[in-house]
């Protein structure tokens, strides 16, 4: 079986359902509460000039997390 | 008479809280501190259309009702009742952004099981629309059966039908808790909006998709950044020079109408040196304040400052700082007061500390004059060109600081939470003067109250320390060495012999512990024996001064190592104020003065002493 996908991984603009995340309790809750649940459609819009961070599309708002917690929040296989 | 109605105003953070909390209450609002927290208490009245008063309370931005940071534990406390210093609001009105219903409608229906009356505000329509998003808000007051107002609050389209609701009996919404965890209230949620936001599912770019092209292009991006911090340094330290001396102008004035209407005595020179003379040297940096706060609220108010965020991160996280921590350093460039009250902005208790600790070595105009002062002493006949580059490399020094004590920190404190960088980027919108103006006009009144309290407090203690024990002498300068302020000059003085200094130059270090521009007046009493406000002067008789040997005082090694504990020593007792304040303990502003001093000693020396080497 191949290695999940990570978020990070995806292409600017490329679509891609969620999965599961492995961010410790109080992180993952924060993100959670944000819509980043299971089954919710993100979007990769850029990454910074630097290459970290990188922003997101979840929702209709546009959030930036770092390459180290994207990293860790994977995309439902296909 | 029934006291007024309170209504709190709930909601994430960028949702416009602030536009409509403005927009409520014009220039009657407050700002102060919850007790015991770092929080910001802003509170304020209105009028609704019976012409009743209501008060509102603009609580911190909050994700959810299960706290995770110190601002999202004060809304929860205030609304569930628990804060003895704020009472339970009557009515929440709860904010959501019509561009991401779902999420901002987590927090508002955990807000509407707490059995309170709310109104629902549906803000930024019409950037919503803009993206294809329509809400249909007459379908949701329905279902919730209370009312849901439409707006875009930064152009004010939508504060009529506000004005109806806050006008109306405020009533409870039809709503069911949810039980179960995050996944469960989304899905409630889903329940509750279908059918209710429309989106045209249509591939745009929308014009802040524009913006973003070139704003944090990868080579452009740079280049707008430094064309705007070149204009922020361009209007703070020559633009600003004109407001400066028309100020400086005004506190002469004063100073000449007390002595041409008083006697000559102790109660005069008290009004005009330590009263007038004190407050004035802190007051002459409003103008800085103010150019700083109107940058900052620009950049802010468009959405561009999450974008400075969003590229500076990388460069700051090496060190254990992240994107959030660049405007309270850039701020701390013009001053570190309000630089390190604008830690606020950042989540993480940890990151705030540090960035805190490290604010005060960014090179701070009241720097400036010391600066100018000591390089025109170091190089007489040196070229413009020439002071230029010893200023560049002062301000690269500070940066340095700044890099390498965060790094220090950050390895040394323990790290009890994990942190976590979720940047918010929001759609760009036209600026709102009214809402920058309405924050410059606070961001001075807080600093004119500190120079009116604190520093006035301050600059009496000082002028008694220079003019206490007198002497029969007519001469200043005589006078001075005979105060406690020259004593303690000449008991400090076996200690910074080593770093080239003599017990006059003591003197100046001993005054400008208060603040550092202090530095600057205190050398012209010494040197020139009465207060002149030509430097030239002053500096004519700084450059013949000389030591026991024949050699000038200020030669460039003495003047290198000046320029170096004065980069990095705490000097400021205002900071140390704001640093006790802002960390809610003694130990911080104790470490921080601590630290400063004793490696600004330690550089100093080695400067001095390596100098030694290279310079006669």
């Amino acid at each position: 079986m191949d290695e999940p996908r990570d978020i990070c991984q995806l292409a600017d603009g490329e679509e891609a359902l969620l999965g599961d995340m492995n961010l410790p309790e109080a992180t993952g809750d924060r993100l959670r509460e944000m819509g980043l649940l299971p089954g919710a459609t993100v979007k990769l819009i850029r990454r910074a000039p630097l290459g970290c961070p990188i922003e997101f599309e979840l929702g209709g708002s546009r959030l930036a997390l770092r390459r180290a917690d994207a990293a860790q929040i994977f995309v439902q296989q296909s | 008479m029934n006291s007024p109605r309170t209504f709190a105003l709930v909601g994430n953070p960028n949702t416009g809280k602030t536009t409509l909390f403005n927009a409520l209450t014009g220039l009657r609002q407050k700002v102060a501190n919850y007790p015991g927290v770092t929080v910001e208490k802003k509170t304020g009245t209105g009028r609704n259309r019976h012409g009743e008063a209501f008060a509102v309370i603009d609580l911190p931005g909050a994700y959810s009702l299960e706290p995770k940071s110190p601002d999202e534990e004060v809304t929860r406390a205030v609304l569930h009742g628990e804060r003895p210093d704020t009472p339970r609001p009557d009515a929440v009105i709860c904010l959501v952004d019509a561009g991401n219903l779902e999420r901002h409608l987590y927090l508002t229906t955990q807000v509407m099981e707490l059995d309170l009356p709310v109104i629902v505000v549906v803000n930024k329509t019409d950037t919503a629309e803009e993206r294809g998003v329509t809400v249909a808000t007459k379908k949701l007051a329905e279902r919730l059966g209370v009312p849901v107002v439409p707006m875009q609050a930064n152009e004010r389209v939508g504060m009529e039908a506000l004005q109806v609701a806050l006008s109306a009996e405020p009533v409870k919404a039809n709503w069911k808790p949810v039980e179960g965890d995050t996944a469960a209230r989304y899905k409630a949620i889903g329940k509750l909006i279908e059918g209710a936001v429309a989106r045209d599912g249509e591939e745009r770019l929308t014009p802040s998709d524009r913006w973003d092209g070139v704003l944090v292009h990868p080579v452009f991006g740079w280049l707008v950044l430094l064309g705007i911090l070149g204009g922020l340094f361009f209007t703070l330290f020559s633009l600003a020079g004109y407001p400066m001396d028309l100020i400086d102008g005004t506190f002469g004035w004063l100073s000449s109408q007390v002595e041409a209407r008083m006697a000559d005595g102790d109660l005069r020179a008290l009004i005009t040196e330590g009263i007038i003379g004190g407050v004035g040297g802190v007051v002459i940096f409003l103008p800085q304040i103010l150019i700083l706060f109107f940058f900052i609220g620009l950049m802010e108010n468009t959405g561009y400052l999450a974008r400075v965020s969003f590229m500076m991160d990388r460069l700051m996280a090496g060190v254990g700082l992240n994107g959030k921590a660049f405007v309270p350093l850039l701020s701390s460039y013009a001053c570190a007061i309000p630089g390190i009250m604008a830690t606020r902005t950042m989540e993480s208790a940890r990151d705030r500390l540090i960035t805190t600790l490290v604010a005060p070595i960014t090179s701070c105009s009241a720097r400036l004059p010391v600066y100018v002062m000591l390089i025109a002493l170091m190089l007489p006949v040196g070229t413009a060109g020439q002071k230029a580059l010893v200023m560049l490399g002062l301000y690269v020094l500070s940066i340095v600081g700044v890099y390498a004590f965060a790094y220090v920190f950050n390895r040394t404190l323990d790290r009890k939470e994990q942190t976590l960088f979720v940047l918010e980027l929001p759609a760009y919108q036209r600026p709102s003067w009214r809402e920058i103006g309405l924050q410059m006009y606070d961001r001075g009144k807080i600093f004119l109250r500190r120079a009116g309290t604190v520093i006035l407090g301050l600059s009496i203690v000082l002028w008694a320390l220079t003019t206490y024990p007198k002497t029969d002498s007519e001469d200043g300068s005589e006078q001075l060495a005979h105060s406690a302020a020259g004593r303690m000059g000449k008991a400090i003085e076996p200690v910074i012999e080593p770093l080239g200094y003599d017990w006059k130059m003591g003197i100046g270090l001993v005054a400008s512990f208060a603040a550092r521009e202090v530095f600057v007046s205190t050398m012209s009493i010494i040197y020139t024996g009465e207060e002149q406000d030509e430097e030239k002067t002053i500096r004519t008789s700084m450059a013949a001064e000389k030591r026991a040997d024949g050699q000038p005082a200020y030669n460039v090694r003495t003047c290198l190592s000046l320029l170096v504990f004065y980069v990095f020593a705490m000097q400021c007792l205002s900071t140390v104020a704001v640093t006790r304040r802002e960390t809610n303990s003694w130990k911080w502003a104790i470490l921080q003065v601590v630290y400063l001093t004793g490696f600004a000693y330690v550089a100093a020396l080695a400067t001095y002493q390596i100098g030694g080497f290279f310079l006669s």
